[in-house]
């Protein structure tokens, strides 16, 4: 059981108050029946998701209550962020969630281009699509991986996600110089121009990853076993999801019709026919499903980006990327990152540091609802539930 | 008794095996040595990345990750250590059985890396327990993580079994379990363990 | 949308009594905000959760700000009597003389709220409230009873800045460890000295380092 010491354990049992207008899920009380069992899964855990904990109560098999611990990667991030200029930030923004480091460079860039107003070149604006679209799709594609693994099928889709992601990460490489830590984007553009050999081997790329979905569609979809341990698992109600400020593929696998992409349409998304696919059971297997046709959509987006993308500089020519000072203010940007909304909220006081820097991580406030998802389910479904939520630790303490 | 090289070859040839016990029993360490499921940060997706197909870890007989310490032989580092974390990690080294190793994943395992001036990062694992080969990046490339496989095969292989420098579970008076720090009200406690770790001199 | 004033306006129509105080942002961003009065803050974030026309359902994000206490250098047109020796006489003479006096501003502690509609897709609204100061008075109302995405924000906001929110369901750390007593992201927080040992040749580091081996009277390093 826990060899944590015994002031680190926290009695989940302690039922702490529970607002109204939150639409959650009644708790259950233990029907006194035989004994309760209090676990601590991890910060050591067989999962493939990183140091988090999480106290379960169970009555039996049944789940009763859950608490989750966090904070095993909590590596002060905003405070280093606070005594470094404004360029030297990037690199940690890639460290965040780990999985997608060009979506968070893309954030921060964002967040920064308000703050200081500066414009960024049409084929900069591409090439961010484009990278982004390709780090959306390696997410999905490892998560739905992750996913299969945590129900036990040890290796075979996950071997075949690491895969296509090895394919996407051989073009990251091609192009930054780096597989994982990218630290591509600059405030106003991106960091190199990309040759047309590069191009060409993405197109060459992208036409392969039809392949890619439909294989897992074939290998996985219909599988009696995914079906069996995923529908109707984990239900996440559409108000509970919207109150509680859950973003991404598990908002839009409740069944809630907002992607930032859609909705603030920055950078160039509005020139772009795609649809947001939405979900209607709310459960382990919509959010699975949600993520598979998502990769299509991102497959569509990235053939249409990569067919008008135009010439031109790829940095605006006036932007000043570092040493510069911005004006006393603040700026709130964000996008739709793989995993939801990340976003960006900096104080400026005229220095060349951020006065304030936050990060809005779209995986910590996603695990707010874990504990109505998973009660009442069994102790080996609060694994699968987890991992359908698709978090990187990196982001949640960071 | 050393026998010569080439006559073992010559010997090899004829269906004659001759080895010694030492050889032996190093051959059988450094080629099943199963290390444990435990990723703590970026690293760690690296480490997923070496044991997939591209890099295929399992030839090195290496492939088996076991979620217990129990089961495990060897400890890889994958990623930053929090002052959160580091009591965690203490402890699951000890319940680790000998022979055991150590591998620091990236810069964050051997120093706290980039970042070293965080107030939760611990400033570099071998504060705690000894580390066997450190791998330098960030996060290093799945080929420096099979570069220190066979650099740790390496080291089990030219270990003498007797003697000075013999494996720490063949020395009966050797440390096998490391005290684990308890999480103060602004730091760790003790920041270091001066048994295992003390502060290196720099020559320039 | 509705701008910060109309807000602003409906805020004060339908919750008698509130202090609604529109700071600007003078960055290019132009997200303004809206400061609250503690006091009213729930009722106000009730009002603009359940408004039709604003229907602000989606807190994104929550976030402290610590401003310290400011010391401001203010130069003062003084006027005193000085004996001076004019003509071989001794007189007294008025003189206006340029002062430099210290003011002390007090700090306080901020909660930052980042407010969006699913429902109307609009945003952000940004609120924010104060404490009375950074060291006694540091409670402000939760938020979490309105917007549930603000349960482990405001837990963050406590761990990490030390603002005491009153009405959250569970108020505990959420990163640090619970026998911890700091407050790390306060700007006069002191990280503990464990820079005993530096291979970079990061400047900064480096000094940390430096300074740490004097306080432990070892000198400098051998070899040096």
């Amino acid at each position: 059981m826990s060899n944590l010491p015994v002031d680190e354990a926290i009695d989940p049992l302690t039922v702490t108050g529970r607002p109204d207008g939150w639409n959650r899920p009644p708790l259950i009380e233990p029907d006194g029946e035989g004994e309760l069992l209090e676990v601590a899964m991890g910060p050591h855990h067989p999962s493939t998701h990183g140091v988090f904990r999480m106290d379960v109560a169970l009555d039996g098999e049944r789940v009763i209550r859950l608490k989750p611990v966090f904070g095993y990667l909590h590596r002060n991030h905003e405070k280093i962020a606070e005594g470094i200029s404004y360029l030297a930030s990037m690199p940690y923004t890639d460290r965040l969630d780990y999985i997608c480091p060009l979506t968070n460079n893309w954030a921060y860039a964002l967040a920064v281009e308000k703050l200081t107003g500066q414009e960024v070149p049409e084929r900069a604006e591409y090439l961010r699509v484009i990278l982004g679209e390709l780090t959306r799709f390696q997410n999905h594609a490892s998560s739905i991986g992750f996913l299969i693994q945590e129900m036990g099928a040890s290796g075979t889709p996950l071997m075949y996600a690491f895969r296509e992601r090895e394919k996407i990460l051989d073009l990251f490489e091609e192009l930054t110089g780096a597989r994982m830590m990218c630290n591509y984007m600059r405030f106003g553009g991106c960091r190199v121009d990309p040759t047309a050999a590069w191009l060409d081997k993405t197109r060459k790329v992208v036409a392969g990853l039809y392949g890619f979905t439909e294989e897992v569609d074939r290998l996985l979809s219909g599988n009696e076993i995914l079906m069996a341990r995923t529908q109707g698992v984990g239900i996440l109600r559409p108000e509970l999801a919207v109150n509680a400020g859950v973003t991404g593929p598990m908002l839009r696998a409740s069944g809630v019709n907002y992607d930032i992409r859609k909705v603030d349409g920055y950078s160039i998304y509005n020139r772009f026919s795609f649809k947001v696919p939405l979900g209607d059971h709310w459960d382990v297997y919509d959010r699975y499903m949600i993520r598979l046709l998502e990769m299509r959509e991102s497959i569509k987006i990235l053939e249409q980006a990569l067919k008008d993308i135009p010439g031109g500089p790829v940095m605006d020519p006036k932007a000043k990327i570092r040493g510069f000072r911005p004006k006393p203010g603040e700026a709130y940007g964000r996008i739709e990152a793989p995993k939801g909304e990340l976003g960006f909220y900096l104080i400026s006081d005229g220095g060349p540091n951020p006065y304030r820097y936050r990060v809005r991580p779209p995986s910590l406030i996603n695990l707010t609802v874990l504990e109505d998802m998973a009660l009442g389910a069994n102790m080996a479904d609060v694994v699968l539930i987890f991992g359908s939520v698709d978090i990187v630790l990196g982001e949640v303490d960071r | 008794m050393a026998v010569d090289e080439g006559l073992k070859i010559e010997l090899g040839k004829q269906g004659v095996l001759v080895t010694s016990l030492q050889e032996l029993y190093n051959w059988g360490r450094r080629n099943s040595i199963w290390p444990m499921q435990f990723g703590l940060a970026c690293c760690a997706i690296e480490m997923i990345a070496t044991t997939m197909a591209r890099y295929d870890l399992a030839r090195f007989g290496a492939e088996v990750f076991r979620p217990s310490p129990r089961q495990a032989d060897m400890m890889i580092i994958s990623g930053t250590v929090t002052k959160k974390m580091a009591p965690q990690v203490v402890r699951l080294y000890n319940q680790m059985a000998e022979p055991k190793y150590v591998i620091a994943m990236g810069a964050c395992a051997i120093s706290g890396g980039p970042f070293k001036q965080g107030y939760n990062v611990l400033k570099g694992i071998d504060r705690y327990i000894p580390v066997d080969v450190h791998i330098p990046g960030c996060p290093p490339r799945p080929e420096a993580l099979l570069d220190a496989f066979i650099t740790l095969q390496k080291k089990i292989d030219g270990q003498h079994l007797t003697g000075e420098g013999r494996p720490r579970h063949l020395d009966a008076e050797a440390q096998g379990e490391f005290p684990v720090p308890v999480q103060g009200e602004h730091d760790l406690e003790p920041a270091s363990n001066p048994g295992v770790w003390t502060v290196p001199v720099v020559i320039r | 949308m509705k701008t910060v004033e109309e807000i602003k306006a409906a805020i004060e129509a339908a919750v008698p009594g509130a202090g609604v105080e529109i700071v600007p942002n003078p960055s290019v961003s132009g997200q303004h905000s809206l400061r609250l009065d503690p006091a009213t803050a729930r009722a106000v974030g009730k009002f603009l959760h359940d408004d039709t026309e604003l229907a602000l359902d989606f807190l994104s994000n929550v976030t402290g700000v610590d401003w310290p206490d400011k010391e401001i250098a203010e130069k003062v047109k003084v006027t005193r009597t000085v004996t001076k020796t004019v003509d071989g006489v001794e007189q007294s003479v008025e003189e206006t003389v340029d002062e430099t006096r210290k003011r002390v501003e007090p700090g306080c502690l901020e909660a930052v709220y980042h407010l969006y509609s699913v429902t109307r897709k609009h945003g952000p609204v940004v609120l924010r409230m104060r404490t009375v100061n950074r060291t006694g008075q540091v409670s402000l109302p939760s938020l979490t009873p309105v917007w549930r995405s603000a349960e482990f924000q405001e837990r963050e906001v406590f761990d990490l800045f030390g603002i005491v929110f009153e009405g959250h369901p569970d108020l505990r750390r959420l990163l640090m460890w619970d026998a911890f007593t700091d407050h790390p992201m306060r700007r006069d927080y002191v990280e503990p000295d464990d820079f005993d040992y530096e291979p970079t040749a990061h400047d900064e580091v480096l000094a940390r380092a430096q300074a740490h081996k004097d306080a432990a009277g070892q000198g400098t390093e051998a070899g040096q």
